[in-house]
């Protein structure tokens, strides 16, 4: 098992965002967290990236408990993240926002260029990497999220939000990198998304939170037909 | 680095070089100034610039290690070569502390730079009431015969001053370009931009942030040291002021936070035109106190108006020289 969270809360002062919250995600699987805003997905994520230690319950990864570590510890045990709201390195150009995600596993900087180098050009940035970040179009920022995070050679990537702000085709090529990604390095992926075109095309599993606690988990297909993920969540967009 | 800034800094390099030949003991005493305010600012950079870490106290490390080589030499001759890592030693430990304090409980930004006025201001008190380094009277090294060299005791001419800086400053300028090419420079401008961000990419961001205090401090030691045998009279008053560390932050704010050639450039545009404008009073019979430090504030407006990421960029832009 790639990741398993079990019985897992976390309250900010009274208000439980996430509660006694168990999933699993298998190793080479790609598994989509879904839900209204403010169901706690996001904060189910920064439990599992060290953001937040869980008030209650473990999480698992590979095996080994990694509740609690910083944010640093559960990037060099093999997580890497994004953030929603993406965080570039501003001041610097795309290719060095890479290089410092590439430096995680080589240690030299000239690998870890090629490295990055070759990152940069997957996610479609190639003709953009001598640029600085803050010259960056959203959707570009979005990408060169995912670019720095790949970098740091994860086994399991936690995606949060990459397509929003996506135009539908630049959607599906983000689809298909992580697609190609998933089967030729078996990456596994937990993606939280609210782009159920995204979500259906890439998600094998889909775990639902509502109000902090999983009211629904199974095969795409089955879970948008759910009543409850209906009524809750996902309405009449499930006839996407 | 590219071949033109490159073949400016060899310019650069033998223009400094020769110097001693052409010029006065005044103008080199106001390069010798220059060079010191540039290596004390290219270490200030190494926390600020790169790390992101606002230090407002950097006359902390300037002073502690004056007074540790200083009354080591006053007290028991000891010279300044011994004195020197001890007074390293000195700053790095109390660097590490602060930084310690500071990053364990998430204090940042202003916050930072708060803490770091605190400690120059109370180590200035405490100094005021230490009788082994004179109080307030102040500590007086013995002034050799000038026109000896004694590099033992580093006693000597204006011109052995003037090399020593020289060379501080170059290897400060060397060691910084090495740094920002290394991991360490990578990290440190991660944690700058966005901390957050840099401890998701597996950024140790505490042990980093430390390790850019602890080189800063022990840079600005072998400035302390080095001011404490070229001025040879230490006041708490005014090694600790608060003034001193402002003088050294300004030529990188002026000259460009976070780039090589901002504190060089800084330090020589605010010492030169500093200077000018004093002279230039002078001769005009004009007596006006302080008139330096409005100077400052002016440059200091001008730069922030007009080209907020300080000199060095805009020029290197315009002469299409690398950062």
């Amino acid at each position: 098992m790639m990741l398993a969270v079990s019985g897992v809360s976390k309250s900010f002062r009274g208000l439980k965002a996430v509660a006694r919250a168990s999933f699993e995600v298998g190793e080479g699987s790609i598994v989509g967290l879904i839900g209204p805003n403010g169901a706690g997905k996001t904060t189910m994520f920064n439990m599992v990236a060290g953001v937040y230690a869980p008030d209650e319950g473990t999480i698992a990864f590979q095996g080994h408990p990694i509740a609690g570590l910083r944010p640093d510890q559960v990037c060099a045990a093999g997580i890497g993240r994004t953030f929603q709201v993406v965080k570039p390195f501003a001041g610097l150009s795309v290719l060095d926002n890479v290089i410092v995600g590439a430096l995680q596993r080589s240690k030299d900087v000239p690998s870890a260029r090629r490295l990055a180098a070759g990152i940069v050009d997957k996610l479609g940035l190639g003709a953009k990497a001598g640029l600085p970040a803050s010259a960056l179009t959203l959707p570009d920022r979005k990408r060169l999220e995912v670019a720095r995070a790949l970098a740091t050679r994860p086994r399991l990537l936690l995606l949060d939000e990459v397509m929003a702000g996506l135009r539908p085709t630049e959607c599906d090529q983000m689809v298909e990198v992580f697609r190609e990604l998933n089967r030729a390095e078996g990456l596994t992926i937990l993606l939280i998304e609210h782009v159920m075109r995204a979500v259906m095309a890439l998600a094998q599993r889909i775990v639902v939170l509502n109000y902090g606690q999983i009211i629904a988990r199974g095969a795409p297909d089955e879970v948008v037909r759910n009543p409850a993920v209906l009524e809750c969540y996902l309405g009449e967009e499930a006839e996407v | 680095m590219n071949k033109r800034t490159a073949t400016l800094l060899a310019i650069l390099g033998v223009a400094l070089a020769a110097l001693p030949a052409f010029a006065g003991n005044y103008v080199l005493s106001v390069a010798t100034l220059i060079l010191y305010l540039a290596f004390a600012g290219q270490a200030w950079n190494v926390m600020m610039g790169f790390a992101g870490q606002l230090s407002l106290g950097h006359s902390l490390y300037v002073g502690v290690a004056a007074y540790v080589a200083g009354g080591l030499f006053f007290h028991y001759g000891i010279g300044p070569w011994a004195g020197l890592w001890l007074a390293m030693l000195a700053c790095v430990l109390i660097g590490a502390a602060i930084g310690f304090l500071a990053f364990r409980f998430g204090i940042s930004g202003v916050y930072f730079a708060l803490l770091t006025i605190a400690f120059a201001e109370f180590t200035r008190i405490g100094f005021d009431h230490l009788g082994w380094t004179g109080g307030p009277g102040g500590m007086f090294l013995k002034v050799a015969q000038r026109d000896q060299i004694d590099l033992l005791n580093f006693r000597g001419p204006p011109a052995m001053y003037y090399y020593t800086m020289l060379v501080l400053a170059a290897g400060a300028f060397a060691l910084c370009a090495w740094l920002l090419k290394s991991r360490a420079g990578y990290y440190w401008q991660a944690i700058r931009e966005n901390e957050e961000a840099a401890q998701a990419l597996g950024i140790n961001t505490f042990r980093w942030k430390m390790i850019a205090v602890m080189i800063s401090s022990a840079m600005t030691a072998v400035a302390g040291v080095f001011f404490a045998f070229y001025y040879n009279n230490l006041f708490p008053e005014q090694i600790f002021h608060i003034s001193r560390s402002i003088e050294i932050i300004l030529g990188p704010i002026i000259g460009g936070v976070g780039t090589l050639f901002g504190p060089i450039l800084g330090a020589a545009v605010l010492t030169v035109l500093g200077d000018a404008i004093t002279e230039l009073l002078a001769v005009l019979g004009w007596e006006i106190p302080g008139v330096k430090q409005v100077f400052y504030g002016v440059v200091l407006l001008a730069v922030i108006m007009f080209v907020p990421n300080g000199i060095w960029p805009a020029l290197a832009r315009r002469l299409g020289l690398g950062k």
